[in-house]
């Protein structure tokens, strides 16, 4: 695979930053788009645009098509077993918040339990929170170890008789940890509980097989897997979608609307209200074709070595503290330097061009458990190279440098 | 301005060795602040005697060395001042922050100025203005002794 080529692709990286080549490391964050994705939107709204789903002339029924293609890619591509498990939402965000309402309505009262990791993203932990309140819920976080990992003792440990359901993420974007997300789904459902993950870092790195996973739901954020903002995709198995109710009213969800009452449509419109991100679904198609073509597989090598060598250029400079130590670890490096906060190193590595983020990356408990209130964090993909890592570390010793003065 | 000229000398100095750390015994009105965005925490103590006049001011928090030196600076500046002059150079003080090219107070010499301009260079860092300014806007919630914690992405 020729990362030049495929970075070619990728009109971001013409410019230049602070009058430096830029240096993306924050993919984690959001990543950057191909020039046919960028196309794609462009072309939809000069030559091909209408809504979708409502009118019956040309226009509407071609964009209607190409909407739904997208669909049918996705399935294929996370291999679920039917269209119509692929809920178009409008982010990650979106996805779980749809399945803890809907579901937090429908089954859970008070004293159940619903058990999440410490490694959790603030939107998988404020959608439930808002459970407590409303239901007299109760949350539960499984511990990480000392590498930053979650394990299946520790999911095991932690699973009580009221635990209504598990909800964790694939792949930690602050520690890295890859969870075994098969084998806590398979413990799930010895005990009768459903599962949701957060495959917001797994989807844009790791290969996925909905059937093979065997999880109820899987939420994935379109714009870090090469795509348009805007635009989240909610994996739930049929047998839930049909059984939970509708999360949003509105038009497109409906099959009959009386004074005295409504019946909802069908999947996927019952979970479609109102008129979607229909540029960005289009163009997401765009994105699935460019991962097939370099493929996933090769993907996670490509970036499990750029991984491996950022660890190992990190580790050899003193300053620089690793966050987290899991074995089995995707492409993010999160670390603390010696009296330096995390924002006054992603303000000076911007000056080279470098861009990384500083903060908490949303994980607040987590970062309260290291007994940090910020790391800096650079994560990958498929664009980057080692020339990238070593002016990130160059990057970090100039910003030694600054601050010894 | 470039990067150099944000974190020059004087801002290192006071990030690194943040003047008024502490917390002043007998404190009379106190404050918190915190910046979500980066986990900025600043909690400001004051005594204030009969005539209104902070006798003394200290901080205890953690954050970045623009947020530090700020806070540094500004317990620095503070201390003697009357109520009224705290309020005119808290404004003065994010006016510059914001757009003003220089501050125009009388009541503080040129000197303190040139101390506290340096701070100026944020402007060029949108994102980075709340670290310089949590401290100032948290000092003005402990003068009028409100409860509600200050929190920056309260303020533009
Ligand atoms: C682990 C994780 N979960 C959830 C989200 C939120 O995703 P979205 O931006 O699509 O709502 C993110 C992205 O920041 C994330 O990294």
């Amino acid at each position: 695979m020729n990362i030049d080529n495929i970075k070619k692709q990728f009109p971001i990286f013409n410019n230049k930053v602070h009058n430096n080549d830029l240096v993306y490391l924050d993919s984690a964050n959001s990543s950057q788009k191909p020039q046919v994705v960028v196309d794609r939107i462009y072309d939809f709204y000069t030559k091909e645009f209408s809504n979708v789903g409502r009118s019956v002339h040309y226009l509407a029924v071609a964009a209607t098509n190409l909407y739904e293609n997208t669909r049918s890619m996705m399935q294929k591509y996370i291999n679920a077993k039917d269209p119509n498990e692929i809920v178009f939402t409008k982010g990650a965000t979106e996805a779980i918040n749809l399945v803890a309402n809907t579901f937090g309505q429908k089954f859970l009262e008070e004293g159940d339990e619903i058990l999440l990791t410490e490694l959790e993203h603030h939107s998988n932990y404020v959608p439930w929170h808002y459970l407590r309140k409303l239901k007299g819920i109760k949350i539960n976080f499984a511990e990480i170890n000392n590498d930053g990992e979650i394990t299946i003792e520790s999911i095991e440990k932690s699973i009580t008789p009221k635990t209504k359901m598990i909800a964790i993420t694939h792949l930690s974007n602050v520690t890295g940890a890859i969870l075994p997300i098969k084998e806590i789904t398979s413990l799930a459902h010895s005990k009768n509980i459903p599962i949701l993950i957060d495959g917001c870092q797994g989807a844009p790195h790791l290969k996925l097989d909905m059937q093979d996973i065997d999880c109820d739901f899987y939420a994935i954020s379109c714009h870090k897997m090469y795509g348009p903002t805007g635009l989240g995709i909610l994996y739930a198995k049929k047998k839930w979608l049909e059984a939970l109710p509708p999360y949003q009213g509105g038009g497109g969800m409906i099959r009959d609307v009386k004074k005295e009452g409504i019946s909802f449509g069908d999947l996927p419109n019952k979970y479609e209200a109102g008129t979607m991100a229909t540029a960005q679904v289009i163009a997401f198609g765009e994105s699935i074709k460019f991962l097939n073509q370099i493929g996933i597989e090769n993907i996670e090598k490509h970036e499990s070595e750029l991984t491996k060598y950022g660890e190992e250029v990190l580790r050899k400079n003193n300053s620089v503290k690793l966050i987290g130590n899991p074995k089995n670890k995707g492409s993010v490096l999160s670390f603390t330097l010696d009296g330096i906060h995390a924002h006054d190193i992603a303000t000076i590595l911007d000056e080279d061009g470098v861009a990384i983020r500083a903060g908490h990356h949303c994980c607040q408990i987590l970062h309260d458990k290291l007994g940090l209130t910020a790391t800096a964090r650079a994560s990958l993909g498929v664009y980057n190279t080692k020339e990238d890592l070593d002016k990130l570390n160059e990057s970090i010793n100039n910003c030694k440098k600054i601050f010894d003065r | 301005m470039n990067l150099k000229e944000l974190y020059q000398e004087i801002i290192l100095d006071h990030g690194k060795n943040p003047r008024n750390l502490k917390k002043t015994e007998n404190f009379n009105k106190d404050a918190r602040g915190h910046n979500p965005l980066c986990g900025d925490k600043v909690h400001i103590f004051l005594k204030i005697d009969e005539n209104k006049n902070i006798s003394d001011i200290s901080f205890e928090g953690s954050g970045c060395a623009i947020s530090m030196a700020s806070a540094s600076l500004m317990t620095d500046l503070m201390k003697e001042k009357k109520e009224n002059e705290v309020k005119e150079l808290v404004d003065d003080f994010l006016k510059m922050i914001k757009d003003s090219p220089e501050m125009k107070s009388k009541i503080i010499s040129d000197d303190e100025k040139t101390k506290l301009m340096s701070l100026s260079g944020v402007k060029q860092y949108p994102m980075r203005v709340k670290c310089a300014t949590l401290a100032w806007h948290t000092l003005t919630s402990a003068m009028s002794n409100s409860q509600e914690e200050t929190n920056t992405e309260k303020f533009d």
